[in-house]
């Protein structure tokens, strides 16, 4: 058997054995919680311990499928293959493809900093590489599959239609602003061709390898986060009373969404984590909008990654950057909450 | 030889590093691995990505984390 032939086989046996544990987890788990356990249904307990039981096996399962699909995708994309397509873009256009180019890129905050001068360096404009910064963190590939997971496709949809107009319309604004002054003169200095090594060439096998490290290398490090976003999603599943957060994070409170958008701007979690967080406030009524808010400013924008970013800009640029992004997020989260 | 590893201190840099030290301590090169993190030096080497591997000036690999096996396959040649 070829080697191609045999990586297809253990990729259907494996699709197969993945359908099989998505089905069995939910009665598993009502079983345990409410006969193995004997738990009264209904109960704060119960529900909490129920809940936790589903979900992680449910997340962690949608998680490993996810990233590894994802793992294939990005196989296709590399940061001086982006760099390419958008040198030489104009503006408005280069704003929506460094977006778009954002979700599918691999990309690790620790790299924001080669990644901003590899773009500069060619002549992408600060706004269009401002789009791509904004995009990649923010519209992220395992928070959309985990919200259609979870919520269905409608809900992914406006994920990543907001994200993305988001990326792109904060990206235009703070281009027209011409805040470039505000970058560190070194990286100008620093202008010089590409480094030209050559890139690996991958078959299908190799490609199905990319995902399976993908998915030993984010699942191996995410899965405490969903661990622990799931047991706060299950106290607040059991334990929060129904409609109370209504009241609160409903959509007749205004001051809902930028209280979200600023308790979220500095805090920073794994979109893995945050998701089932995401579920249980949904659950106990606050509004879609707020929710939404809530969680792009956790995962878009965080304090290490404007850290790592004040080593190529200077503090103005990067309070406008954080200023955009935040007012678009805010923008969201009341569109959100008007329209639904 | 030289052999450097390219990143400002994130943890898939430090796994990289101890990746390349792991493959050079097996193939008896008796060489130290230069950790480079400063930002201004890494863009030298002109990468997008990183952790770099960079073998006498040659960059070899961008944004990966090798395993001691693959930087061996780098060394060897």
């Amino acid at each position: 058997m070829s080697r191609t032939a045999r990586t297809a086989l253990l990729l259907a046996l494996g699709l197969a054995a993945w359908i099989a544990a998505y089905l069995v987890i939910q009665p598993l788990a009502e079983w345990l919680s409410f006969s193995a356990l004997g738990l009264a249904r209904g109960s704060h307990l119960g529900e909490s311990v129920a809940f936790f039981l589903y979900d992680t096996p449910k997340v962690l399962l949608l998680l490993v499928l996810i990233v590894f699909l994802v793992g294939i995708v990005r196989s296709f994309f590399t940061a001086e293959r982006t760099r390419a397509i958008l040198a030489g873009k104009r503006e408005s256009v280069g704003n929506v493809l460094a977006a778009l180019l954002g979700v599918v890129t691999p990309f690790c905050s620790c790299s924001a900093v080669p990644l901003f001068i590899g773009f500069v360096e060619v002549g992408v404009p600060l706004g269009v590489t401002l789009s791509f910064l904004i995009s990649a963190p923010m519209v992220n590939e395992i928070a959309l599959v985990l919200l259609f997971g979870l919520f269905g496709w409608k809900v992914a949809a406006l994920y990543l239609v907001t994200g993305l107009t988001i990326a792109i319309l904060s990206g235009f604004v703070l281009g027209r602003m011409k805040l470039e002054r505000f970058v560190e003169p070194w990286v100008y200095e620093s202008m010089q061709a590409a480094a030209g090594f050559e890139q690996e060439r991958l078959g299908f096998t190799g490609r199905v390898e990319k995902g399976l490290e993908a998915v030993r290398e984010i699942v191996g490090k995410v899965w405490p986060w969903v661990l622990a976003g799931i047991a706060v999603g299950a106290g607040i599943h059991g334990y929060v009373p129904e409609g109370l957060l209504a009241t609160f994070m409903g959509k007749s409170a205004w001051w809902s969404v930028p209280a979200a958008v600023l308790i979220g701007v500095p805090m920073y979690s794994n979109a893995a984590g945050i998701i089932p967080v995401v579920e249980a406030l949904l659950g106990k009524g606050a509004a879609l909008g707020t929710v939404l808010a809530f969680m792009m400013s956790v995962i878009g924008l965080s304090l290490p990654e404007v850290v790592i970013l004040r080593k190529v800009l200077r503090p103005p640029l990067i309070a406008a950057f954080v200023g955009v992004v935040a007012t678009g997020i805010l923008l969201v989260g009341w569109l959100f909450n008007a329209v639904l | 030889m030289k052999i450097q590893v390219l990143g400002t201190g994130c943890a898939k840099c430090k796994q990289l590093t101890a990746s390349a030290e792991k493959a050079v301590a097996e193939l008896g090169l008796g060489v130290p691995v230069e950790k480079v993190e400063d930002i201004r030096e890494i863009m030298k080497f002109k990468v997008m990505s990183t952790p770099a591997l960079v073998v006498d000036g040659q960059v070899r690999s961008a944004g990966k984390v090798l395993s001691p096996e693959d930087v061996k396959a780098y060394l060897r040649w």
